[in-house]
């Protein structure tokens, strides 16, 4: 009898302490198990002030390897069902004339029309996508980064109408049954959302690169922020000749490419 | 009022029985689609929207045309419409209901639904499609019931009403104008991104709305006896074949500018539904059908002496419909996917699950459609005894 109250007291203080510390470290910085502080994170975000873009080296990008796709893909629990019409992908390769349909397509040379181009959410300034959502469930962050809120969204795929890259996929089944290496680092999303490139706000948060760009083993992908004219990309983009996807529209995107 | 749907003949129960028994097959068919999620329908990443938003951009058109018995009645005094009236607005209310069902069958999480409203954005024209939709169908709802109600026991009806039905009208108007402004605003999606489109869904609902309204007026004329008048319905008809006169015009001006112009992305989507783009065909014997019969109905419709006879009348009013139904039911949202942003061309076809989902709508529609009816019918015919 008395045996069994102490081993229920023992029980209940050990919960309590477990319950301390998980709020202590939710709530103080310094005791959290995974560090999010970043000299980024350090000061109130200001909105505009950074945004974050991309400069893909296509002539780096060597044919068969989807390094990058797979890197991205398995961080970021992407379901892969194997069949076109359910297909969820948040960075992929295409042919010329689909990543460029409104570029010049007259005598391009057999080698670009060759080479492959890889196509992800331009995470564009003027964004149709989060313009067209009802709910703010994608929404434009303050450092640039078109976000998706998976327990908001209401699956109209309003976003998917409006992308005019065909970033956005929807999940038309339970993706859960079709992640075949799960990860515990990012959330699994439902049935019934709809979900696209990150530009790996989970990374940058903890002070990585993106998969994609961590993952390319020939530095094809340049990642940084664009309104500092002293990062790499700027300085790259000053240097070099490129070319965003579908300009003519206005949508400001932020993947530049080097041709 | 409503005890009056309880009370008919055998052949109104078995009616009543049957539209029961679809809404019960379209209802299991939809367990299965929130069971197994939107996988079970034609649609895919690339044809994200399919019959569902189709049917849906139909309806809101033919919710719209009840201002074409509305404005001349209680504007212009026509008084033909007399009877004509409250069937359009009743139609116009379970239009209403349908075209919002099948929003909610298209989307992947019904259950956060009202996250439209609890996180309102005005810059989305979902939001305002559905201000507008749910004032217009209880506008509609309480304004014709109250009308309805008055005349039954014989005293006119409380202040409140006429001005009621006088912002119904331009509500109308804007019901369809917003539902365009969901396509039209597209950035990527050139058979939409045109300034025509909201003129040119006036037009089409116009059409085919009260071409749907002569159809009923004639199968109440049939079942119940209760007539609207020939009057009623020639004026519709002349109403109707302007509004698919200038619904062909529109669609004329879009051939002209993306064809003369020969933009590439201007182009392509008319291209893929009448003519066939890179080999695939699958809309192109649709969406002549929709055209011919179309013209061919508009030009019965002009002469005036087949437009008096009543099998003539009944034919072309049903070919307007089942033309307009095609051409805005399933050329312009799948044609609106193709080719995809990355230019491929994916082809499209409803499975069997999508197919009883949307019968079921329909069901559902008509039922509180012919629930309504059966009671003015019962209340009109009471009055003329």
């Amino acid at each position: 009898m008395m045996n069994e109250e102490r081993r229920e007291f023992i029980k209940k203080t050990a919960l309590g302490v477990l319950v301390g510390l998980g709020t202590v470290s939710g709530i103080v910085p310094a005791f959290s198990l995974e560090k999010t502080v970043l000299p980024l994170w350090d000061e109130k975000p200001v909105p505009g002030k950074i945004r974050w873009g991309m400069l893909i080296d296509t002539r780096k990008c060597k044919e068969g390897c989807q390094q990058c796709a797979a890197a991205c893909h398995h961080a970021h629990n992407v379901p892969d069902f194997r069949n076109k019409k359910d297909e969820i992908k948040w960075i992929w390769q295409n042919p010329y004339q689909k990543v460029f349909p409104t570029a010049s397509q007259q005598f391009v040379s057999k080698e670009i029309q060759d080479r492959s181009f890889l196509a992800l959410c331009n995470h564009c300034v003027d964004s149709p996508c989060t313009k067209a959502c009802p709910t703010e469930a994608t929404f434009k962050r303050w450092d640039g980064i078109v976000a998706m809120d998976y327990h908001r969204c209401i699956g109209c795929r309003f976003c998917m109408a409006a992308c005019p890259y065909g970033s956005r996929s929807f999940n038309w089944q339970d993706p859960r049954t079709a992640i075949h290496d799960p990860v515990t680092t990012y959330p699994t999303r439902e049935q019934g959302v709809v979900e696209k490139c990150n530009f790996c706000s989970d990374r940058l948060v903890k002070g990585q690169q993106p998969a994609c760009t961590e993952a390319c083993p020939e530095q094809a992908l340049t990642f940084g922020d664009l309104n500092d004219p002293r990062s790499d990309i700027r300085q790259l983009l000053e240097t070099n000749e490129t070319m965003q996807r579908k300009p003519e529209l206005g949508t400001k995107p932020s993947v530049f490419y080097i041709i | 009022m409503i005890e009056k749907a309880l009370k008919g003949n055998r052949s109104y129960w078995i009616w009543i029985a049957f539209l029961i028994s679809v809404i019960g097959i379209g209802l299991s068919a939809y367990n299965q689609q929130r069971w197994f999620g939107l996988t079970v329908t034609g649609m895919g990443r690339d044809i994200s929207w399919g019959l569902y938003i189709a049917q849906f951009t139909f309806l809101v058109g033919v919710a719209a045309s009840a201002v074409m018995v509305v404005l001349p009645y209680y504007l212009h005094h026509q008084k033909e419409f007399a009877k004509t009236v409250i069937i359009g607005e009743f139609m116009a209310v379970s239009a209403t209901l349908m075209s919002m069902l099948f929003i909610l069958a298209d989307m992947g999480r019904p259950d956060r639904l009202l996250n439209i409203m609890l996180y309102p954005s005005p810059h989305a024209m979902v939001f305002w499609d559905l201000l507008v939709l749910s004032g217009y169908l209880a506008m509609n709802m309480v304004s014709s019931w109250a009308m309805l109600g008055a005349e039954r026991k014989g005293v006119p009806p409380k202040a409140w009403v006429k001005p009621l039905i006088y912002l119904s009208i331009p509500w109308a108007f804007s019901v369809h104008t917003v539902t365009a402004f969901l396509y039209a605003g597209m950035p990527g999606r050139h058979l939409w991104l045109t300034a025509v489109l909201p003129p040119r869904f006036l037009a089409s609902a116009f059409a085919a709305g009260t071409a749907l309204l002569i159809l009923v007026s004639f199968i109440l004329k049939r079942t119940t006896g209760f007539d609207t008048g020939k009057e009623a319905r020639a004026k519709l008809a002349v109403l109707a074949t302007y509004a698919g006169v200038a619904n062909i015009f529109f669609l004329g001006t879009e051939f002209f500018t993306a064809f003369y112009s020969n933009v590439p992305t201007h182009k392509e989507s008319l291209q893929y539904l009448f003519f066939g783009l890179e080999g695939h065909y699958q809309f192109v014997p649709l969406m002549w059908f929709s055209l011919i019969s179309g013209v061919a109905s508009i030009i019965v419709l002009l002469v005036p002496a087949l437009r008096k006879s009543t099998p003539w009348l009944v034919g072309a009013c049903s070919a307007l419909v089942l033309s307009i139904w095609i051409d805005k039911g399933v050329g312009l949202i799948l044609g609106g996917f193709v080719p995809s942003p990355l230019q491929e061309i994916v082809e499209y076809t409803p499975t069997a699950t999508e197919i009883y989902v949307t019968l079921g709508i329909w069901a559902i529609g008509i039922l509180l459609l012919t629930v309504l009816l059966k009671v003015v019918v019962a209340v009109k015919m009471e009055k003329e005894q």
